[in-house]
Formats: structure tokens, sequence, C-alpha cells
């Protein structure tokens, strides 16, 4: 619209600097400088930093914790997006129906939204808390026996992600009630008239018509499915023996209780991987599917 | 507002079904105040005749500077906000109405800060401050946020759809570049502005790890590092002081949320739909 | 004119002169900047506060700066942060086991480089053996005692009476504790376990409770120079098939892991009869107990046995020797004996030099309040906790294993042999 001349040119990039010198700051050259520390050692005052080509990488092969990690990244992952989408397009639906009260249920189910995890974080560990705990005294109530739910390898990643999808689930509501909201009521009045199920309709008309908000939330999920790990901090420490821990606890780990700076960069290059991984897969499956302007 | 049609009934079931999802979902809150407002020896015992008392909340007052911990979470939403306001409006303007070589990829590229957020580079990150001597400040606390791919975003779409013929009309009245941006487009896009501010408070008031990571002393410690901090003692949890303490870190969203729910709910609506 | 001026400068110069004459030959006030950290509930920086206002008092020459660092990690961050960024404390308390990071990173004087005369000397030799064990590597001392602990015994008087057993004989040795702990299980009347025997913490810290119970089987985990652990040895993997022994064969502990931060919380409660925990928590169990409780010191094995836990005085090398002499008079001040007595008192950590304890004050304390002395008088029995190069790791490597062996998914021989041999792994440059 302005013309190409060389104003045009000089004003865009002047106008961009800004922001665009913090970006490079704080996320591009981050990248690569992390990618270029994953190949030296760690210094100290007594024993300085050294090349070392691709060790750093072959200790984390060998790492038995980063394997772990890595699993239980994976099941969090599996275990969280699914359920806290499938719960948030309910959540949706509810609300967007004559439910008696969807007011306050929608204030309810956005209410962990506003809320830091890590303050929550504290609540959780009283719910999960053996014998005095919530759960463990409602259990008592009906007669179940208790449960170190926290403290048991097999459960407590379970446990982490029924945490996780109480906290993201309304979060995602929202993207669906907005889009339910633009759905035309024609195609209900229509799907009626001819005599169709509401889960039918359900299936056939709105499932597919929240496609592009459900790719959306898709991506939001599995982006925060690697970056929310502030619960660890208060309820487990990543324990017991590494059986909730995740990549990005892990790497805080190394990095500042172990001081192994360039063992961090390393696992952080894993999951910069990851990421980009799934950016790519974004971009060509969004391309591909749907139609944003 | 609404498209309820008059055929979207919902049975009984399916109406106690979210009214038991409801109260699981507020249930953690629900214990919070319960054990912040009862002597400790109620923290796990929930006799309904139990006094009230509010120690819990003097205790955790007096344990933990959480004055300056509001101040110092205060001062961080600000001054992200400000500056996520100046900076990524004059980029999004960039992106919106110039056609300057190499727009596309640099779009890209901010776009990348959209999957690489500051939280996965924490490592470098802190060498960064470091070098920069800006450990344990609240600059440092905002800084890798001011420049917001989301904000960039977002602002973009909004000015995309503002007609043209308003800027044509703000030129011939003889207005520089910057004051048709000031005149014509911000006013314009301020339903994206607030949307994009709840969004923003929102996100920074709650955010844990890089504050976490970069700050170390009390002058700069935000709510949530200061609340985690005191939850954890080596002596073991409290819980009525903790959730005590809790509340007082969570109050002013919780409340905020309460009074303007409509405007919040709308403003992620508005945030994600684009 | 020229006069004039002439007689003002000099007028001046004599001033000044007369006035630089006038001015005592001591300088302007000693400067002092120090990190300290609070490990345990209550109002500590108040008390630290105090403590500093009282020997500003007598001591007009140096001005303290004591800041309140968070916990000891965070301490130790802040402090290793201040010094990277040119802007360092001089002296500090941080974790006695951070001995060796701090060395590594060169930032801190043994304190026989800086002590000068005979009497600075004795000093030196005026504290706990037991508590030296930190603070002692390559022949020379790096930390001073400041904030001390060990682990104790607390019991539930009440709940011994209520099982048939003498409540001021609590178990002395492990056999007595598994017998005892089985009598102490209460179930109610569908098998579920309304209370258990004992409770061993092992999340948060659990290698220093297994530094107890390696100890009590009379073997130490580490040597002296930090770079040699002996996590596989006989002794070692027998403590912790007691310690597991004791959740899934005995039935005296719940199995799996127990958590740390809720194990006051769960004795409080009257859910377990005996927990092991830090002295440090003695005054929140004196506050809020419902029932007649007890504090005793850990049983024997081969020998009774407690790791030392708590944090010690530092002096920084970015330091000039005015800025050394006076943090060492701080640090001397501090670890007097009717001032470490006061803080002992107020805080519930040990006194940490046996004088202390010869101060009325603190014989006064211990008369009316004798669970006060358990830990001193365990002193006799303690060792230093672990500690050595790459510290963080080589805990984490024991955690693990701990937790792994807790948790039924190895067996302690596996879990210790593997957690020893990676330590040789990190520890092996360093020897």
């Amino acid at each position: 619209m302005h013309g190409r001349s060389i104003r045009t040119h000089v004003y865009g990039w002047l106008l961009l600097t800004p922001a665009a010198i913090l970006l490079v700051a704080f996320t591009h050259y981050p990248t690569v400088a992390t990618l270029a520390q994953s190949f030296f050692t760690t210094g100290t005052a007594t024993r300085p930093s050294k090349y070392v080509g691709l060790e750093n990488y072959e200790l984390m092969l060998g790492d038995e914790v980063f394997w772990k990690v890595v699993d239980n990244n994976l099941w969090y992952a599996l275990g969280t997006i699914p359920a806290s989408i499938a719960i948030a397009i309910l959540m949706a639906l509810w609300v967007n129906a004559r439910l008696p009260g969807r007011g306050l249920a929608r204030m309810a189910y956005f209410t962990p939204t506003v809320l830091p995890m890590i303050a929550v974080a504290n609540i959780w560990l009283f719910f999960y808390t053996p014998e005095i705990g919530l759960i463990d005294q409602v259990a008592s109530v009906f007669g179940i026996p208790g449960h170190n739910w926290l403290g048991d390898p097999d459960t407590v990643l379970g446990c982490i992600i029924v945490m996780t999808i109480w906290k993201e689930a309304g979060f995602f509501m929202i993207f669906y009630l907005a889009a339910l909201q633009s759905l035309s009521p024609e195609l209900q009045e229509a799907a009626h008239i001819e005599g169709a199920s509401r889960w039918y309709f359900f299936r056939r008309v709105t499932f597919p018509l929240l496609m592009p908000t459900t790719l959306f939330v898709l991506i939001n999920a599995v982006v925060n499915s690697f970056k929310l790990v502030d619960h660890l901090f208060i309820l487990t420490k990543g324990g017991p023996d590494n059986a909730s821990s995740l990549l990005l606890y892990y790497i805080y780990e190394v990095a500042f209780s172990f001081f192994d700076e360039s063992y961090a960069a390393t696992l952080t290059v894993v999951l910069l991987a990851v990421l980009a991984l799934i950016s790519i897969g974004q971009f060509l499956l969004l391309d591909k599917r749907v139609h944003y302007r | 507002m609404t498209s309820t049609s008059p055929l979207e009934r919902v049975s009984h079931w399916e109406t106690a079904g979210a009214w038991l999802l409801a109260l699981l979902w507020v249930l953690p809150l629900l214990y919070a105040f319960w054990s912040a407002f009862h002597p400790p020896e109620y923290a796990t015992r929930f006799d309904l005749l139990a006094p009230l008392s509010l120690e819990n909340f003097r205790t955790a007052w007096s344990q933990a500077p959480f004055a300056r911990y509001y101040l110092n979470t205060f001062m961080l939403v600000t001054s992200v906000l400000a500056a996520q306001f100046v900076l990524c409006t004059l980029a999004a303007f960039a992106f919106a109405r110039f056609e300057f070589v190499g727009r596309d990829l640099a779009f890209g590229l901010v776009l990348v800060q959209l999957m690489i957020m500051p939280e996965v580079l924490i490592v470098e990150n802190y060498t960064t401050m470091s070098r920069l001597g800006l450990v344990d400040t609240i600059t440092a606390v905002g800084l890798p946020y001011m420049a917001s791919a989301f904000g960039i975003f977002l602002l973009r779409q909004t000015f995309k759809t503002i007609p043209k013929e308003l800027e044509e009309a703000a030129r011939v009245e003889g207005c520089s570049l910057l004051q048709i941006l000031w005149k014509v487009y911000i006013p314009l896009a301020r339903p994206t502005y607030v949307a994009y501010g709840l969004v923003s408070v929102s996100y920074h008031w709650n955010n844990f790890l890089w504050p976490l990571v970069i700050t170390n002393s009390v002058e700069t410690r935000p709510l949530t590092v200061g609340l985690a901090i005191f939850g954890a003692p080596e002596s073991g949890v409290n819980w009525s002081v903790v959730t005590a303490a809790t509340l007082l870190a969570v109050a002013p969203l919780l409340v905020a949320f309460l009074l303007f729910q409509r405007q919040f709910v709308q403003s992620f609506m508005h945030a994600g739909v684009k | 004119m020229k006069t004039s001026i002439t007689r003002l400068a000099g007028a001046c110069a004599l001033g000044a002169t007369l006035a630089a004459g006038s001015v005592p030959v001591a300088q302007a006030a000693t400067e002092l900047t120090m990190y300290y950290p609070v490990a345990v509930g209550g109002p500590l920086t108040s008390i630290v506060d105090g403590l500093v206002a009282d020997f500003e008092k007598s001591h007009p020459d140096i001005k303290v700066n004591a800041i309140y660092a968070g916990n000891y990690n965070d301490a130790r961050i802040k402090a290793l942060a201040a010094l990277k960024a040119g802007d360092p404390a001089q002296l500090s308390v941080m974790f006695a086991i951070d001995i060796y990071e701090l060395i590594e990173q060169d930032a801190i004087f043994a304190f026989d480089d800086i002590v000068e005369t005979d009497e600075e000397r004795a000093w030196l030799e005026a504290f706990y053996p037991a508590l030296m064990g930190n603070g002692i590597t390559q022949g020379k001392t790096w930390g001073i005692p400041f904030q001390r602990s060990t682990i104790v015994m607390y019991y539930n008087k009440d709940a011994f009476r209520d099982a048939g057993l003498d409540p001021e004989k609590p178990p002395a040795t492990w056999d007595e504790l598994v017998s005892m702990g089985k009598t102490l299980v209460k179930k109610d009347a569908s098998g579920n376990v309304e209370r258990w025997g004992a409770m061993i913490p092992s999340t948060g810290y659990p290698y220093w409770m297994f530094g107890a119970l390696t100890m009590q089987n009379g073997q130490v985990l580490m040597n002296g120079s930090g770079n040699e652990t002996y996590f596989d040895s006989p002794a070692v993997v027998e403590a912790l098939e007691y310690w597991h022994a004791l959740g899934s064969e005995h039935g005296v502990m719940p199995s799996g892991t127990i958590e740390w931060g809720t194990l006051r919380q769960n004795f409080l409660e009257g859910k377990t009869a005996i927990m092991w925990h830090s002295t440090g928590n003695l005054t929140a169990v004196k506050d809020n107990a419902k029932f007649d409780f007890g504090v005793a010191m850990l049983p024997a094995s081969k020998r009774r046995g407690t790791p030392t836990g708590g944090g010690n005085f530092y002096i920084f090398k970015q330091t000039t020797p005015a800025e050394r002499k006076a943090a060492m008079t701080l640090i001397r001040w501090m670890t007097e004996p009717e001032r470490t007595a006061e803080w002992s008192i107020k805080t519930g950590y040990l006194g940490v030099r046996p004088d202390a304890y010869e101060t009325p004050a603190l014989q006064q304390y211990v008369k009316e309040f004798p669970a006060a002395a358990v830990a001193r008088d365990q002193l006799e029995f303690a060792t230093a906790e672990l500690s050595t190069y790459q510290t963080g790791r080589v805990r984490k490597l024991l955690d693990d294993a701990i937790q792994s062996v807790l948790t039924g998914a190895k067996a302690p021989a596996e879990a210790l042999g593997a957690a020893q041999s990676q330590a040789d792994r990190l520890l092996k440059r360093y020897r």
C-alpha cells in the first residue's frame, strides 16, 4: 500500500528494530548459543571449559535419567493432551447450552487458569498426601485403603497429569466456546428437523467445524506439555527416583543444582529439536487442512 | 451474544455432571479457603463447627515480606505490559502496513518465539543476563518477554482489518506516520489491546520458572517465587499458613477475575479466535 | 585584593591541615556484607538482625549488612552470583556441604591462612569435633560452625503407653526399633493401619537420613578429601536393606517413599508414633503437639550415629585485608559461648562449642527442657554430612538409589552398586 520506495523499507525495518533486538537477544541468539555450548565442557575457576565435540551427546545417550525423563514427558503429553481437550470440549458444550447455572459453571471451569500453578501445588500436595490427605480421607469413608500417591513411582506421574489436566481444560474451553458461538444456529435447527440425535449432530457437524480450534488448541497443549513443570517443584521434585521428572525440570536441575551448564545445554538442544519438529508439523498440517486468513 | 437455540436443552444427568465437574474444579480453592481461615488443628480435619481465625494470615504476612513481593510483581507486570504495548505496536504496524524487503522471513522468525519461549532457554538467557550485569533485577525478569510474538501476531491481524481509507484521510490532513499510528490504528485496535493486556498480566503474574532462576533476593522476587520458597522450608509444610500465604498471593487476580469475569473470558476468547 | 585571596588561601590551607591532623587515624568504618539462609520456619531474620545490632554497638568501626538469602540453595547461588558479578559479599553462612564447590570455584579462604595470633588458632579448636568434619579438608579449616543440627528421634509417649510400652524407654537398637515399632502399629477393624510405628522420610533429603543409618552400622559414606564415596560397601548395603525391610517386611513403616514435608504433620496428627527428623523441628513440635512427646538419640546398630547438618561461616577470597580482619572479628564474636548459647535457645540449633553449654543461660534452658540436650549428647556419635566434589550430582545419585530401593524397583546391592560406579566416574578426576 505504501509504494515500495526506499522509505518503505527503511521505515519498515526501523519500526521493527526495537522488538527485533529483544527477540534476537532472547530467542534466536540463545538458541544458537545453546547449540554451541553443548559442544564444550562446563568451566570452573580451577578447570576451564574446553571443546569436546559430541562427547556431551554421548554422555546424554548413556544417561539413564535422560531416557526416563524423555519417557515421562511422552506419557505426560499423551496423558494430558487428549484428556484436557476432550474435557474442554465437554465444558464448552455445556456452558454454551442452556445449562442452569452456566455462568457459575463457566467461572468454576476457568478458575484454574487465573491461579498460578506453583500456588495451587501446595493444595494438591494436601490432596495427595497419604493418610491425612483429602483423597485418602474420602477413600477411607468408603472403606477403600489409602495409597501413597506421590511416593509410588507407578502412580506419581498419573497424579501430576491429573493436576495438569485440571489446570489446562478451562483454558482450552474458552477457545471452544468462542468457536461454538460463531456456529450458525440454522445448522442445528436443520439437524433437529431431520431427526438427528445430539451425539450424531456433534460427531458429524460440530466437531468437524471445530477442527481449526482443535488444531490451535492441540499445538498449545503440546507446547505446554513441555513447558508446564512448575508443580514439580512443590509436589515431587522429580521423584521418587525420577519417576515424575520432566525434561525441562531435569534441565533446571542440571543447570542450577549441579551447575553443569554444558550438559544442560545439551539437554536443551533436544528440547528445542522436539519443539522445532512440532512447529514444522504444525506448519504443514495447518496449511493443508485449514484456511486461516 | 450466545447462539443457544431452544433445542439445546440439557438433560438432568448432564446438569448434574456439569455441576459435579464444576465442584471438582473449584475444590482446591475451596480447600485453600477452609485451611487458611481455620486454626492449624483443622487443616486436615473438616469439622464444620470449627472456629474461624485470621491468625494464619498474620503469621504468613510476618514470615515473608509479602508487601515487597506484591510491589515486585506489580512493577514487573506493568513494566512488561508497557514495553509490550510499545514494541509490539511498532512491529505489528510494520508487518501490517509496510512491504519491506525480508518482511515474510522476519515474520516467520518472529513466530519462532511462539514455540520456543524464554522458559525453554533459561540456561543461556541466564548467562546473557549475567554478562549484562542484570542478574537479580526486575528488568531481567521481564526483558525476554517484552517483544512478544503473540502480541505482534494479534496486533498485526487487527491492524490489517482497519480500512485503508481512514489512513488516507489522515494522510490528507497532513499526519506523519507515527501520528497516523497514534490517531487511527491504536484507537481502533482497543479491544485487542484490552484482550492482550489481560492475557499478559495473567501470564506474568503467574510466571514462575524464569523468575525463579533469575532472582535471588527479596527486592526482586515476585509473588510466585516468594510463595514457592515460603511453602517449602526444610522442616516441613504447615498447610494453614501456606494456604493463607497462597490466598494472599492469588487474591488480586482472583478478585479481579470475579469482578470482571465477562471481560476476562471475552479477552481470552478474542485472543484465541484469531 | 591579591593579598586577601592569598590570605584566604593560606587560611584554608592551614585549616585543612589542622582538620586533617585532628581526624582520628582510624579509617572510616569497614563495611561487611553477609548472606545467610533460613532453613527452619520461624522469625530467624529478626534474631539475626538483633545479633548484628548488638555487634555493631560494641564494634562501631565495623558495619554489617546481613542479607537473608532464602534457603541453603539460594544462599549459595546468591553468594556465587555476586562473586561473578564483581559485587561480592565478604563472608556468608552457607550449607556446610558446599565446601568443595566453593573450593573448586576458588572462592573461599582457609581459616588457617588467615589466623594470625595464637589466640585465634586456639579458637579454631574450640568447637565440637563432630561439627568440624564438614569444614576441614586438605588439612585446613574452611568453614566455622554456626547453625548446626543433627537428626533426632521424636516419639509419642502417649502412643507408647497406649501400646503397653514404657514411655521412658524409646528404642535404643535397630532390633528394638523393629520390635517396638511392630507393637506400636495400630490397625482399625478392617485391617487398615491407623497409626504406624515409625517413619523415616525418604523424599527431600534421603541421603541425610541414610547417613544416620550407615553411621549406625559403622560406615562413613565418603572420605575427607571429597573425592571418594563408599556407597557399595557391605555395611552401607546392609543399612539400606534394613531401611527397606522396616516397611516391606516388618510393616513398621508404610512401604514406598515417605514425604519429608508432611512428616511433622503426620506425627502431630498421631499417624506415626516415632519420627526421625531434624532438631530444627523441636520448637514446632513443642508448640503444636497435643500429646506427651519425647526426644531421643537415634537407635544403634553397631554403634549410635547421626550426620550433622546445617550451615557454616565462610570467608571469601575477594576481600581486602581490612575486610578480612573485620569478618574474622564478626565470626569470632558470633561464635562466642554466650552468643552461641543465645542463638541455640532462640532457634533450636545446636550450641556449636562445649563451653556454650557451660553458660548459665544454656544450663538453665537444658534443665527446663531436657529434650534440647539430646542433639548435643548425640554429637559424640555424629559424623559429617555427605559432601564431595560435584556434590549435587553425587547426592542425587544416592537419593535416586535409596528411592528406587524403597519403592521396590531395585535391590539394595544393585542400586548402590550402580550409584557407586557413577559417583566414581564423576570423582575420578579429582584424585
